[in-house]
């Protein structure tokens, strides 16, 4: 096999792969950022796969489809900013419930807003319009970086909103704020800053890219619907968000990583390697070696002093009158 | 101070300002009015209401009655940003500054006519020409979390300053300094006031009262109780009356210094960074005696606390020999440290001193229940805990509805009563004691530096840190500076002066005067 053909194939997999769990884990990381922990990306991502695949289904319309996604998102993600914000729950916990009444939902819905012809079921339908790849002519010829120019519109609109989201945070006077209400919320506060109204903003945005990261699967990457079919991404963007550091510019390097490891344990499986190394062992290298990842940059973390800590008021709910 | 001029509109004035917190009246009908150009000291214990009603004019809280008008008008402050507008800004005691952030990025924090992206450069020669023109010096692109305490406290009247704050309230803000740096302060305040800019300032030192202050306000209970010049203050004494409603002891009855053996003995002990740096403990040694309070001074962060927690084997020393009644004790677990009689009074009360969903009486009894005095055969005997939380309760006046009740409702003053009563009753010879008075009202300090003497008196060796310079001069035998892990040096209390003792947290070495 050609191994500049292979290198290219990979990248362009890797792409396909890492769309989805870019666009949740910069949501997860604005969320995080203003001291909300939302573990129920898994969840959010289903019910985003779910609304974005029955509307497309329906009505063949995919801009609508990813709007319903990134609503769907936003009002199961209102039900976490009210929990934690509003009523001060504990983070931990009713992240956990939105997971598991996010994907008992959409599984629940998922056999309901079929066609009668299916027993109602979305499992094992097609839909006529999906997000498929479009090729630059000429720069997508070029060997390996090609592959960076035939990728569907979803991953085109990354390359703007990926560095957008870094400006965003780190030049702007929004992205100031965002900052400080999860590193200090009483000084944003006295700043005249309202820490409930900026959480429950991001805490919304958080849940909208997470929608459309859930669309992303369902509409581009395997347009289809099965239960469950987000498979666990919704826990490894918790991780890719600590593996960023919190900083939106680097959610770049987690995506790939993981999305290209699991594209090369796809490719390593097809090219007949499972002989030498068990099939068992490629599935859950990604996550080996997220966890090695995670456990090193805890180290180098320790070492200097805390330059990739997390938001200080992570997980802390807040009011004026706390002491 | 300079002479101020009254005769025109005060630039606040506050009226019958009360405000309810759940169980709590915090302001009582208050009263208070600021001229134009004039400091107005807020003087009163701890929970007298001070901070509340200084909340209420920027902002923070809203009152549940009263009117507030400023420059004349009446106002409706409903957030900080309303506050701003109207040009008061508040220099609050816990500042209000993001650690991972720069000094530009704080100043400018939250303001509203700010452009989608701030113009960094403009923004930062503003701040350098504000800086120069009060003599402030600050580097607009290093991150808070790199500054000194001293520092922060510039950057935080520089965020005023940089918003045209021209009404500073000012929250016990020589609380963290070292005497040079409360006298910087003071010159600060002095050119802000020639520009006719007035300033309200909080404390309970007295002596603050009489040295920058044109008016005293005090504040008892939530009632404002008295009102004048400051020059009209014949005796100090009478503002610390005022403020307890009382007479209070003004010095403490102490026996005569008696030591005995060496109890505590720290012998170069080293305590390096995680991850490399400057050692926070650099090859301390000292020794304390029986019947000897050993006091140690400095600014807080200055490595009193890491030394502490190195004595009390809750830190790693990396070099260096602890001897806790002749015992070698470098390393050893607390419990081990603990068993070998050492009590220890933490820093922080709220996380280290207590556990507060835990019962007064379970928190009493934390150390003891171990022992044969409290429990037979692993079980704790209740009836036993009851008598015996009585007993401190009543000896050591802790004031609690009972000792059933949550160690978190209870006064500050009551909590530290509490952890006293349990370090006091275990005490095997050796009492740590980190500021023990940190936030205390005059009369529970007055009670914690009392039972300080009794043990010394007992034969007992205390250590004591803290960082009020007159309670160190007042209480203890010996004094030793620290500085940026250090001792910079020890003497005799009744042989140190205030200055020399300055000069050295400043980090000045011997000088010759």
């Amino acid at each position: 096999m050609n191994l500049l053909d292979f290198i290219t194939r990979l990248l362009a997999a890797t792409l396909a792969m890492g769309t989805s769990l870019t666009y949740a884990t910069l949501g997860e990381v604005y969320t995080e950022k203003t001291g909300i922990l939302n573990l129920g990306m898994e969840g959010t991502m289903l019910m985003g796969a779910l609304a974005g695949f029955a509307t497309a289904f329906n009505t063949g319309n995919l801009l609508l489809a990813l709007i319903m996604a990134m609503l769907v998102g936003a009002l199961l993600s209102l039900i976490h900013a009210f929990l934690c914000i509003t009523m001060r729950a504990n983070q931990v916990v009713a992240g956990l419930a939105i997971t598991m009444f996010g994907t008992g939902l959409a599984n629940f819905l998922g056999q309901r807003l079929g066609p009668a012809t299916n027993n109602f079921n979305l499992t094992g339908m097609n839909i006529a319009n999906k997000f498929s790849n479009i090729a630059i002519p000429g720069l997508s010829d070029i060997p390996i970086i090609g592959a960076l120019f035939d990728v569907s519109l979803l991953t085109y609109a990354l390359y703007i909103i990926l560095p957008f989201s870094w400006f965003f945070m780190y030049k702007t006077k929004y992205g100031m704020v965002v900052r400080a209400v999860g590193e200090n919320p009483r000084t944003a506060a006295a700043m005249g800053i309202s820490v409930t109204k900026i959480r429950y903003l991001y805490t919304l945005i958080g849940g909208m890219f997470a929608g459309l990261g859930g669309a992303c699967l369902s509409l581009s990457f395997i347009p289809s619907w099965n239960e469950g079919m987000t498979g666990g991404k919704g826990w490894i963007v918790i991780a890719l968000v600590i593996f960023s550091t919190w900083n939106p510019g680097r959610v770049i390097i987690g995506t790939l990583v993981f999305g290209g490891i699991t594209s090369l344990q796809f490719s390593l499986q097809a090219a007949g390697l499972k002989m030498v190394i068990p099939s068992q062992f490629l599935g859950f290298s990604p996550y080996l070696i997220t966890l090695v990842v995670l456990t090193a940059m805890t180290i180098i973390n320790q070492k200097k002093k805390g330059s990739f800590a997390s938001p200080s008021a992570l997980g802390v709910s807040f009011a004026i009158d706390d002491k | 101070m300079s002479e101020k001029n009254t005769d025109e509109t005060p630039v606040v004035r506050m009226v019958n300002i009360t405000k309810h917190f759940p169980g709590v009246l915090a302001n009582d009908s208050v009263d208070l009015t600021l001229h134009r150009g004039e400091v107005l000291a807020l003087l009163g214990e701890n929970g007298a209401g001070k901070s509340t009603l200084m909340n209420m004019l920027v902002g923070l809280y809203r009152p549940d009655s009263g009117e507030i008008y400023v420059k004349g008008k009446m106002a409706e402050i409903n957030s900080p940003q309303d506050s701003m507008a109207l040009g008061i800004g508040m220099i609050h005691q816990e500042f209000m500054l993001v650690g991972n952030m720069t000094v530009a990025e704080n100043i400018i924090l939250g303001m509203k006519d700010l452009p989608f992206v701030p113009p960094m450069a403009d923004i930062k020669a503003k701040i350098t020409e504000l800086s120069k023109r009060y003599g402030l010096q600050v580097y607009p692109d290093k991150v808070i979390q790199d500054l000194s305490v001293g520092e922060q406290q510039r950057v935080e009247i520089l965020k005023l300053l940089y918003r045209g704050a021209d009404i500073l309230i000012l929250d016990e803000p020589t609380a963290v300094l070292t005497p040079g740096e409360a006298r910087d302060l003071n010159e600060i305040l002095k050119k802000m006031l020639a520009e006719g800019k007035s300033a309200i300032f909080i404390t309970h030192k007295m002596d603050e009262v009489m040295e920058f202050s044109h008016t005293v306000q005090v504040l008892r209970r939530g009632k404002s109780v008295s009102s004048c010049p400051t020059n009209t203050i014949k005796r100090v004494q009478d503002l610390a009356n005022m403020m307890v409603g009382r007479d209070i002891l003004f010095s403490l009855d102490r026996g005569p210094y008696k030591p005995t053996d060496v109890m505590v003995e720290a012998r170069d002990i080293t305590v390096l960074p995680i991850g490399g740096g400057k050692p926070v403990l650099d090859k301390v040694s000292f020794s304390i005696r029986g019947g000897e309070i050993f006091g140690i001074a400095g600014v807080a962060g200055n490595g009193q606390q890491q030394l502490t927690e190195a004595l009390t084997g809750l830190l790693r020393v990396d070099s260096g020999t602890i001897l806790l009644n002749g015992k070698d004790m470098t390393n050893k677990t607390p419990l081990q440290v603990i068993k070998s009689g050492v009590s220890h009074i933490p820093a922080d009360r709220g996380r280290m001193g207590v556990v507060g969903d835990m019962s007064v009486g379970d928190n009493l009894s934390m150390k003891k229940y171990r022992t044969q005095e409290l429990s037979s055969h692993s079980v704790i005997n209740r009836s036993w805990v009851r008598k015996f939380a009585d007993h401190l309760i009543d000896v050591f006046t802790i004031k609690t509805p009972s000792q059933d009740t949550s160690v978190k409702f209870l006064s500050g003053g009551n909590i530290q009563k509490t952890i006293l009563a349990r370090e006091i009753d275990s005490c095997g010879g050796i009492l740590i004691a980190v500021y023990p008075s940190r936030g205390l009202d005059v009369g529970a300090t007055e009670a914690v530096r009392q039972n300080l003497i009794k043990q010394r008196d007992k034969g007992n060796a205390v250590l004591l840190v803290s960082e009020e310079l007159e309670e160190l001069l007042m209480v203890a035998d010996k004094i030793a500076v620290m500085f940026e892990g250090r001792i910079m040096d020890i003497v005799d209390a009744d042989k140190a002066s205030t200055e020399r003792l300055g000069m050295l947290m400043a980090g000045v070495e011997r000088e010759d005067v």
